[in-house]
């Protein structure tokens, strides 16, 4: 039942925002930032109270840590089914953490229209963490396309329209139909994965656990998973699906950046780990070497767009795809080192990603601008922001003591076994990562000043903020072991599910 | 006449009768708010009928077919009939000219919906469509001092008898082969003989049904009509007149085996891509909201054709699901529409700049049109996910994969301009005040009927099940 209510908290919390809106924006605010709290505090709490080193029994069933059903539409098998894993209570923890950072950042950021945005906001969260929860295709599909709505929303309505003709209403529309359409992929995949189950047994289930051991055709079964796996990768998002990404990222608002970078591309991951995997190993397997080609092409594609960037939060967005493809390499290499990398570089990219698009805001709140040409030598004028700055810009190219480095390093480790050459392409990678890290750094903290006057620097709650992601990033890069505890589990199940094949070779 | 029949026929009955009924009122004496009391009236008790003719089914008579399909159209009918009598109440208050009579024409194209539901015999296929149509000529012309609402009215008079010509000369050729007017006898004999005249008789036939759903290539009347008719005439065309000739085909094709061959398979698939593509396509560049949801029809009935395509399995099921949430959705869209045009005289306020920034005025009624939005974008959490899923399973299950691609791609493209009006409604709200609904629209029946259906619409989204219940009964 407390699953329910995971999903149910934010969900009344965002009605009451935009209801209690009329008792002034303060009340809102606080509002959003209690339910936020609330979530964070149901999902640490769950995080000490429950095992989660429970074992496959007998290999056959998955093991939850937490779960409900209910009938919901029974003419299709279809039922309410939440589960929880390792794996899903560390998204969800992470999602209620951003969730609290996105209403801190647009504490000043929002000033028109507080109640709806609340609500909005609230609500992607409703829609992210019914993700992280449903082991019922059906439900996850619904949850999947649920939180596009909002986060449409936020970007047309309080997004921000470019000089060159870049408005946000585009921006928002192309990312809704991205979306929505490999959406609507996945959607014919899972019907006909349901109808090939349907077929050899005469019953219809949109249950995980039952689908899982459908028997497909190899000609089916690939196609199924590419059904699945272009929704995904349209989300984390892969190179030559990436399209809706830097214009989305450029033309949201702060929070929706956070919740964009943070969570919404952590979804797809999570989907590919949890679903296309699992339910289509053989196929899947086949893919792999194409999925990590794939990766590969959008560590440099991202590496380089990025370094041509003029707008700060579009040259962010592009180090994004960059990250992702390490995270897509580490999916398909089938190595439980390189999946428990996954996750905490999911987490370490969250960080870093949410750390470098606060700041941004907080540089428009100041500067008014995104241009990085109309930065420059902001060092010594912003207080301790481009402290920050630089340790976030190191986190992301990765330098040890901070989680990135951790994950990049076990993904990079895990995957060589299987693919070394694909490790040793993307290794090289993070030399491009440390130079577009370097010349964001030094367009916009360094060289000469546009001015002398002392900007303002940063408010106890900005503060508070980024010395939060900070210590996170420093716990997950000197002490993961807790976080790889959690998550164990869930990855060799992934792990054992995805690669039948390899573990009875090594038992040989 | 047996006593279930007698059931059966009642909901019949009752809307005829309430049409004579209100046609005598009126000429006794013109009170508006009496007429449509009474309006109301008959159809609720047509309505009620129709639950007690639930348990008689299936009654057959030599003219009309009382089965489920019939019963689920007739609710359909029947519901969206007494939508339109309520939200006409509040269209024509400040109609400056005779309101009275719009009623009768209602209730008459109400009966010709029934009657062309039930129909298994081609005399009273004949009478039900020309008893629907004729009356929308009259609906749509209403406001004649109008040029766009006579502009549509004779424009749909024209074209719907050149399809009606059409249709009449179908049914001589098959006529003229069989010997017959059933149309299950008259199928039959076709099974055995189907003959080059045959084949042009249910050719000729088909031609006049795709006209009155604006299949492509039969739906140039569609978007002038949708735009120049006033409000509740076009809602009654989108929603119970479509219905009834859909119901109509759907009866055709599945309990006839002569016309499941693979001819008549691949001129829908034809059909059903090109009004799919070209319904959502030409919707882009529109800025009148009516004109949108006219394209839009056009794509949802393209979507609707793999019923028929598929003719199998889930096929009848799924018809009548879409169905419902087609007629829900459309509902609540056109509501909201005759709601804000309600308030003064001319030309209804179709123009999506009159919506802009409606939001921060009238909050609930932008909810209900943001929900009547996505039903049509067939987002879940809304009735219309479950209808396109419906639509999705029916294609997969039949491997029907162009029909398939079809519907994804023409959802990812319709999805850009059911956003566009809905981003409208948010927008910041221009300095000039422009159209709007009355001050206390959520008070009155139509407010609430409109709150209703979009209630509805959210709920059957989410719980789905007795939609579904509703729509097994389906042969």
């Amino acid at each position: 039942m407390i699953l329910v209510w995971l999903i149910v908290i934010p969900l009344v919390g965002g009605l009451l925002c935009w209801q209690i809106e009329r008792l002034g924006g303060k009340a809102t605010r606080w509002v959003a930032l209690i339910t936020m709290l609330a979530e964070l505090l149901i999902s640490l709490g769950l995080w000490t109270q429950l095992d989660f080193h429970l074992p496959a029994l007998d290999g056959t069933q998955t093991q939850w840590a937490l779960e409900y059903q209910v009938a919901w539409i029974e003419r299709f098998g279809i039922s309410f089914h939440l589960a929880m894993d390792g794996l899903s209570l560390v998204l969800i923890a992470l999602t209620s953490f951003l969730g609290v950072l996105a209403v801190l950042c647009s504490w000043n950021e929002i000033v028109h229209r507080i109640g709806f945005f609340h609500l909005n906001l609230l609500w992607i969260l409703t829609g992210v963490i019914g993700v992280f929860l449903a082991i019922d295709l059906f439900l996850f599909f619904f949850f999947w396309e649920l939180m596009l709505v909002p986060m449409y929303f936020l970007i047309a309505l309080w997004g921000h329209s470019d000089s060159k003709g870049q408005t946000r209403i585009g921006a928002a529309t192309k990312f809704f139909i991205y979306t929505q359409a490999s959406g609507l992929l996945m959607l014919v995949s899972i019907l006909g994965l349901v109808f090939a189950h349907h077929a050899s047994t005469g019953e219809y289930s949109f249950s995980y656990q039952v689908l899982l051991d459908t028997t497909l055709s190899p000609t089916l079964s690939s196609w199924l998973m590419l059904g699945f796996f272009i929704a995904f990768a349209v989300k984390l998002p892969v190179v030559p699906l990436h399209g809706w990404l830097p214009d989305a990222h450029a033309q949201a608002p702060t929070a929706g950046s956070v919740d964009l970078a943070g969570i919404l591309l952590k979804t797809a991951a999570y989907g590919m780990m949890r679903f296309a995997l699992p339910l289509f190993p053989e196929a899947s397997q086949t893919f792999a070497p194409i999925a990590m080609g794939l990766g590969l092409l959008g560590i440099y594609y991202g590496a380089v767009l990025a370094c041509g960037q003029q707008n700060v939060k579009r040259f962010i967005a592009y180090t994004s795809i960059a990250h992702m493809g390490f995270v897509l390499i580490g999916i398909y290499s089938g190595s439980e080192l390189a999946l428990q990398g996954v996750v905490i570089l999911m987490l370490a990219h969250a960080f870093s990603a949410a750390g470098l698009f606060i700041l941004s805001g907080q540089l428009y709140e100041r500067l008014g601008t995104r241009e990085l040409g109309k930065m420059g030598g902001l060092w010594g004028r912003l207080g301790s922001l481009p402290g920050f700055w630089l340790f976030f810009i190191a986190a992301s190219l990765g330098i040890p003591v901070t989680a990135n480095f951790v994950g990049e390093f076990m993904v990079l480790f895990g995957t060589f076994t299987t693919a070394p050459w694909v490790v040793v392409i993307a290794s090289f990678g993070l030399v491009l990562a440390a130079v577009y890290s370097l010349i964001l750094m030094q367009r916009v903290h360094y060289g000469p000043p546009r001015g002398k006057t002392a900007l303002r620097g940063l408010d106890a709650r900005e503060f508070a903020m980024m010395l939060s992601i900070v210590a996170l990033l420093l716990w997950l890069g000197v002490y993961p072991q807790p976080l790889i505890d959690t998550t164990e589990s869930s990855m060799s199940e992934v792990q054992r599910l995805f690669a039948p094949s390899d573990t009875m070779q090594e038992a040989d | 006449m047996p006593f279930a029949e007698m059931i059966a026929y009642l909901p019949l009955i009752l809307v005829a009768a309430t049409a004579i009924a209100v046609m005598l009122g009126i000429a006794w004496r013109r009170e508006h708010a009496v007429t449509v009391a009474a309006t109301v009236l008959g159809l609720v008790l047509a309505l009620i009928a129709q639950a007690f003719a639930w348990r008689v089914i299936p009654v057959h008579t030599v003219l009309l077919n009382f089965d489920g399909l019939a019963l689920l159209a007739g609710l359909l009918i029947l519901g969206s009939t007494l939508a339109c009598a309520i939200l006409s109440h509040a269209y024509l208050e400040s109609f400056h000219g005779a309101r009275e009579e719009f009623y009768v024409l209602l209730l008459c194209a109400a009966a010709g919906g029934l009657v062309l539901a039930a129909s298994q015999h081609l005399a009273s296929l004949f009478i039900g469509l020309e008893l629907l149509s004729m009356p929308l000529y009259g609906m749509l012309a209403y406001a004649f001092h109008e040029r766009r609402s006579l502009e549509a009215g004779i424009k749909y008079l024209i074209l719907s008898a050149a399809a009606s010509a059409f249709l009449l000369f179908g049914m001589a050729l098959l006529y003229a082969q069989t010997g017959e007017l059933r149309i299950d006898v008259l199928m039959a004999n076709l099974d055995q003989n189907v003959g080059i005249w045959g084949l042009a008789g249910v050719g000729m036939m088909l031609v006049g049904l795709a006209f009155k759903l604006s299949v492509v290539p039969f739906h140039l009347w569609t978007p002038d009509v949708y735009e120049g008719g006033p409000g509740p005439a076009t809602t009654f065309l989108a929603t119970a007149s479509k219905v009834a000739v859909f119901a109509l085909l759907i009866r055709l094709m599945l309990s006839v085996p002569a016309l499941q061959g693979d001819w008549l398979r691949a001129v829908f698939t034809w059909l059903a891509l090109a009004s799919m593509l070209v319904g959502n396509l030409l919707a882009l560049t529109q800025s009148n909201l009516k004109r949108i949801l006219g394209y839009s029809s056009i794509a949802h009935f393209g979507y609707l054709l793999i019923v028929l395509v598929v003719a199998d399995g889930l096929a009848a099921e799924a018809g009548g699901v879409y169905l419902i949430t087609y007629v829900l959705a459309t509902l609540a869209a056109f509501g909201v529409v005759i709601l804000v045009s309600s308030t003064a005289g001319g030309d209804d306020a179709a123009a999506l700049h009159h919506y802009r920034g409606l939001f921060w005025r009238r909050p609930y009624l932008t909810a209900v049109l943001t929900v009547a939005m996505l039903s049509l974008a067939g987002i879940p959490a809304t009735v219309g996910f479950i209808g396109k899923f419906y639509l999705i399973a029916l294609g997969v299950e039949a491997e029907r994969w162009w029909l398939v691609g079809g519907i994804l791609l023409g959802s990812a493209i319709g999805l850009y301009y059911y956003l566009r009006v809905m981003v409208t409604l948010f927008l910041a709200q221009p300095g000039m005040r422009r159209r709007d609904a009355s001050n206390d629209w959520g008070m009155r029946a139509g407010g609430l009927v409109v709150l209703g259906i979009s209630g509805l619409v959210i709920l059957l989204g989410l719980y789905p099940a007795p939609m579904i219940e509703l729509a097994r009964i389906l042969p």
